[in-house]
């Protein structure tokens, strides 16, 4: 029997995935004011690693990329819950935020929020999450 | 004029996803209905945009993104699928 031959999704997905994560990141930085977040964002990234998995095998893409997603899921839970404690210390209820507005060189005046160090825990937990059911989910034997 | 045009063009889209769905259901063979469940997101993604054009929002742009990008990995799982009988490979036995 003749092997499959996938060039044409290799060549398509070497181009899509930069493009997926860049439009991921973007929807992880357009929380708050516009759709997006911590959330959807993470779950856009998961798409770019599914589709990475869909056109190569998995033991190519666990040679590249390395991490062990349950590690990701629980550092991303963890860091949500440390940035809810990290507020005690400034004397404020459980997970209060704040944000002001810098003047940053390339930006201009810009809005910095502490909820994005929340929002960088949830999208971890959700990249972790999602990657492993898909991973165990494929695992049929 | 333009409101005319962008109803009717939504009433032709949803007439379209109906008889794409009808093929979803009885399509004879899977790839029938995986070539019409694309379809059906392709038609989807247009009647975003035509929602966007005829509330003057740009609101929806990422939402036209997100369900191209869904429908391209959801039509190439299923490709995989139906041809090698797994979605997610193991290391090639050469």
């Amino acid at each position: 029997m003749k092997k499959p031959n996938d060039i044409i999704l290799h060549a398509v997905t070497k181009v899509a995935v930069p493009i997926i994560l860049a439009f991921s990141f973007h929807l992880f930085f357009s929380g708050h004011h516009n759709p997006g977040g911590g959330f959807i964002g993470g779950l856009a990234i998961a798409s770019a690693l599914t589709l990475l998995f869909l056109a190569f095998d998995i033991e190519t893409v666990r040679a590249n990329i390395g991490v062990d997603f349950k590690v990701v899921a629980a550092i991303g839970v963890l860091l949500a819950v440390l940035t809810g404690v990290g507020s005690f210390f400034f004397d404020a209820s459980f997970l209060s935020h704040t944000f002001d507005y810098f003047n940053l060189p390339i930006f201009g005046k810009t809005e910095l929020a502490t909820a994005v160090l929340f929002d960088v825990g949830v999208a971890l937990a959700v990249i972790g999450t999602s990657v492993t059911t898909i991973l165990s989910i494929s695992e049929d034997r | 004029m333009v409101e005319l045009v962008l109803m009717s063009s939504l009433f032709l889209l949803i007439l379209s996803i109906l008889l794409t769905l009808y093929r979803v259901i009885k399509g004879p063979s899977m790839p029938d209905r995986v070539q019409a469940l694309d379809a059906i997101g392709i038609n989807l993604l247009a009647g975003v945009a035509i929602f966007a054009v005829l509330l003057r929002t740009s609101a929806f742009l990422e939402i036209i993104l997100l369900i191209g990008i869904l429908s391209f990995i959801g039509t190439v799982a299923f490709a995989r699928f139906i041809e090698r009988g797994v979605v997610i490979e193991r290391k090639p036995v050469d």
